[in-house]
């Protein structure tokens, strides 16, 4: 019995000394290795892919934002502010409910089923405001033009694009709200439409922030080269 | 091009990705579990844990070295996160709760990676990377170890050795895993993935105003967790999360990372049984089953049946634009047939079918391709069922690579079959009588009820991938999937040592005219029928409530 005992705990000896070098190895010089590679070859991208305009981040190229007019008083969720190209929604976002000295922002689905009511409540609402927001005069929108992506909450909640269909089906409405030309509008979103990567790989899609940047520009006179 | 067009094209780059490493990286693996030399490194790693590298180890040798192992590992994870309010590094995260620490350290250990927690509001650095990346590691080792332990008992003549499990610890470590890791995380930085120690720090937006972003070494965890079939995020929308898979590519290459060990491990397996076509078998029988299930996933998420996708015109809730529904599609087949549970989309607004799809490919057991050595192990039990099956009906012994599969190994097996189902439906049936686990569910109805069937097949199978809907920080959920990973990680565990101790007990039998050809297609057939049934019969009653119920109404 006691040279049982004796041999476990020699085993368990040897077990938490295997962990602790492997813990050494694995999680101490592999992911300071890498960061020092990565920081020295690929500094931008390491650190977040962050986008400035006018000297200033505007925040990341990866994560998408929010493009909301101020909350007003008495408001729950704020109105969208229409002059700018208009993100997913993201019903599945949430905000840190521990270590509550930071505002973090967690990211997430809503994970409501096909025949969940709230999701086709929701659904339903997006897709009535998307036509609604979107129709300029001359130039109604209907129901079938809406994309899928524009009325659905994405994965993360933090979906950087839209899909080109969105971005077209914004143009008028963004061209009207700035009092530019829908032309000029809409070569800024051509320009700002990437492809599938080698043609088939991923979805075509136009990063939202990306283009309201170079759309501020065009506002502001600056040009967008 | 047409986005389905798309999706079949990122299916065959996979196909020829694999095939590409399958030969490489599968005659790697078999030279480093044989080979009899130790690299300076490793032989410091054998100094520091006080083992002889060299030693043969006997089944319940090798078994008490997983068990051991894996004991250290739980009580240490614990403890780390239980400490992390008084560690420095951990940005002033708090320490978590005992049940959430319990459920986390079973988690990780198992190679499930279920995690309860958010991870951008609850782990800080040190936990995450010395602790949770290291049980992606050291698990994913584990799993390899105990897989080539059974194909050596296959190897074995008469010796009843199965290796020592220390030097295929490290070595699984040092030469298969941290290799593949380095250049992976550096591909995954150079699409957009971070890797820095910032702390919790604001960023300017648009319209004016900041946001609070967490930096981490994110992009050196996902890799491993991809690579290890681990799956726990560094950030809650894991996959999906545009620091751990930034754009298409990325993704490509994740479902590549998932997927190459497993596969080229029959490669492995078949070079040190000194018959290639063995391996080729079961690598025809693991691909067939990925293949199919890959296209009825996209079948169902493009015809996006179901009333609230009819609505939008698209099954795009849950899933992000730079994937679409194809690249979803395939990661989520990937990452629920391999025990990884890593998604890049939320399954829980799939299809009804296409969530029925995901649960189906885990209660197989995992084993096309299976996780990094549970796939090969578990394919290989089903092999023993399988000519155990084909003997019955000729009325002759079974025998597989030359081993004769007597009362002793098929009880062994069926035992193995039999853990993870009565551990899903047990636990599954025991949470719907309670009055409080449905508080938890966010949807009701059939879906409701799949939500709970699966969190407990994500947990049983060591998948970790979940209904998301499910609130399963709770006592009840924290400890019951807690045991229920560790249950049915560690119970297999031993079958299967077990069974490759008996194996190589055995002095081969010459193959007759009479010998079923385990190395042709009849038998790959016969394998994927068997698989099918096995799984068909355990599982048909609670899917029938669930998936198969909400896909057949919409």
């Amino acid at each position: 019995m006691n040279s049982s005992v004796g041999n476990s705990a020699r085993l368990l000896w040897a077990g938490l000394r295997a962990l602790l070098v492997l813990t050494l190895v694995c999680g101490v010089i592999y992911p300071l290795a890498v960061t020092g590679v990565a920081q020295g070859l690929m500094p931008g991208r390491a650190n977040g892919s962050e986008v400035s305009a006018n000297g200033k981040v505007v925040g990341s190229e990866l994560i998408g934002q929010r493009y909301d007019l101020p909350l007003k008083k008495g408001q729950e969720t704020a109105a969208p502010d229409l002059k700018w190209f208009q993100p997913r929604p993201s019903n599945g976002l949430g905000t840190n409910s521990v270590n509550t000295q930071y505002s973090l922002i967690l990211s997430g689905a809503t994970n409501r089923s096909g025949d969940n009511e709230e999701l086709i409540d929701w659904v339903t609402t997006a897709k009535a405001a998307v036509v609604k927001d979107n129709s300029v005069p001359g130039h109604p929108v209907s129901p079938s033009q809406v994309p899928a992506d524009a009325v659905t909450s994405s994965a993360s909640g933090l979906d950087p694009d839209i899909s080109p269909a969105y971005a077209d089906l914004q143009v008028n409405r963004v061209a009207a709200r700035n009092h530019l030309d829908t032309a000029q509008v809409r070569k800024l979103v051509d320009q700002h439409t990437d492809g599938r990567i080698l043609g088939f790989v991923g979805e075509p899609r136009v990063n939202v922030l990306q283009l309201n940047i170079a759309l501020r520009g065009l506002v502001n006179g600056t040009g967008t080269r | 091009m047409s986005p389905v067009l798309a999706g079949v094209l990122q299916v065959l780059a996979l196909v020829v990705a694999l095939g590409l490493a399958y030969r490489p990286l599968g005659d790697y693996m078999a030279g480093v579990y044989s080979s009899a030399k130790h690299l300076r490194v490793e032989k410091w790693m054998y100094k520091a844990i006080g083992a002889h590298p060299n030693t043969q180890m006997r089944w319940p040798a090798y078994l008490r070295g997983v068990l051991a192992f894996s004991a250290v590992s739980v009580l240490f994870l614990y403890l780390l996160q239980r400490l992390q309010g008084s560690l420095p590094g951990s940005l002033g995260f708090a320490s978590i709760d005992p049940d959430q620490a319990f459920n986390t350290a079973a988690s990780f250990v198992a190679n499930t990676n279920w995690q309860s927690y958010y991870g951008e509001q609850a782990m800080g650095h040190v936990v995450q990377t010395g602790g949770l990346a290291v049980q992606n590691f050291v698990s994913a080792a584990v799993g390899i170890a105990v897989a080539v332990a059974l194909v050596r008992g296959f190897a074995a003549t008469r010796t009843g050795e199965l290796g020592n499990f220390w030097a295929d610890l490290v070595r699984g470590t040092v030469r298969i895993l941290l290799p593949i890791a380095v250049i992976g995380a550096l591909v995954l930085v150079a699409c957009g993935a971070i890797q820095n120690f910032s702390g919790i720090h604001e960023v300017g937006q648009f319209t004016g105003g900041s946001q609070q972003w967490n930096g981490g070494a994110v992009a050196s965890q996902e890799v491993i967790k991809e690579l290890g079939t681990n799956g726990g995020g560094y950030f809650n929308a894991n996959s999906a999360h545009p620091f751990e898979n930034p754009n298409g590519l990325s993704n490509l290459f994740e479902i590549f990372l998932i997927l190459v060990i497993p596969f080229a491990l029959t490669r492995t397996f078949g070079r040190m049984v000194g018959s290639l076509k063995q391996g080729y078998a079961i690598l025809a029988t693991m691909g067939v089953i990925w293949l199919g299930f890959t296209a009825l996933m996209m079948w169902t998420e493009f015809a996006h049946h179901g009333p609230a996708f009819e609505i939008a015109g698209g099954a795009m809730e849950g899933k992000e634009n730079r994937f679409g529904v194809g690249g979803s599609s395939i990661f989520a087949v990937a990452t629920t047939l391999t025990s990884t549970g890593a998604v890049n989309s939320f399954h829980s607004s799939f299809t009804g079918l296409g969530g029925g799809i995901t649960m189906l490919g885990m209660q197989l057991g995992e084993i096309a391709p299976g996780g990094t050595g549970s796939g090969l192990y578990g394919m290989l039990i089903m092999a023993v069922i399988a000519v155990f099956i084909a003997g019955l009906m000729v009325g002759r012994t079974p025998e597989y690579l030359g081993k004769k599969i007597g009362t002793r190994e098929i009880k062994l097996a069926a035992c193995y079959i039999l853990i993870t189902p009565a551990l899903v439906l047990c636990f599954t049936a025991v949470a719907m009588a309670l009055p409080t686990p449905g508080n938890s569910m966010t949807n009701s109805g059939a879906h409701g009820f799949s939500e709970i069937l699966y969190a407990y097949t994500s947990g049983a199978n060591n998948n970790g991938s979940a209904f998301a809907g499910l609130n399963a920080d709770t006592q009840w959920f924290n400890t019951t999937i807690g045991l229920a990973m560790l249950l049915g990680r560690f119970l297999p565990m031993v079958f299967v040592l077990a069974l490759a101790g008996s194996l190589a007990e055995q002095r081969p039998v010459p193959a007759t005219v009479g010998t079923l050809g385990t190395h042709k297609p009849l038998f790959s057939g016969l394998l994927v029928a068997t698989i099918m049934i096995i799984a068909g019969l355990t599982y048909f009653p609670a899917l029938a409530l669930g998936p198969l119920a909400e896909g057949l109404a919409s």
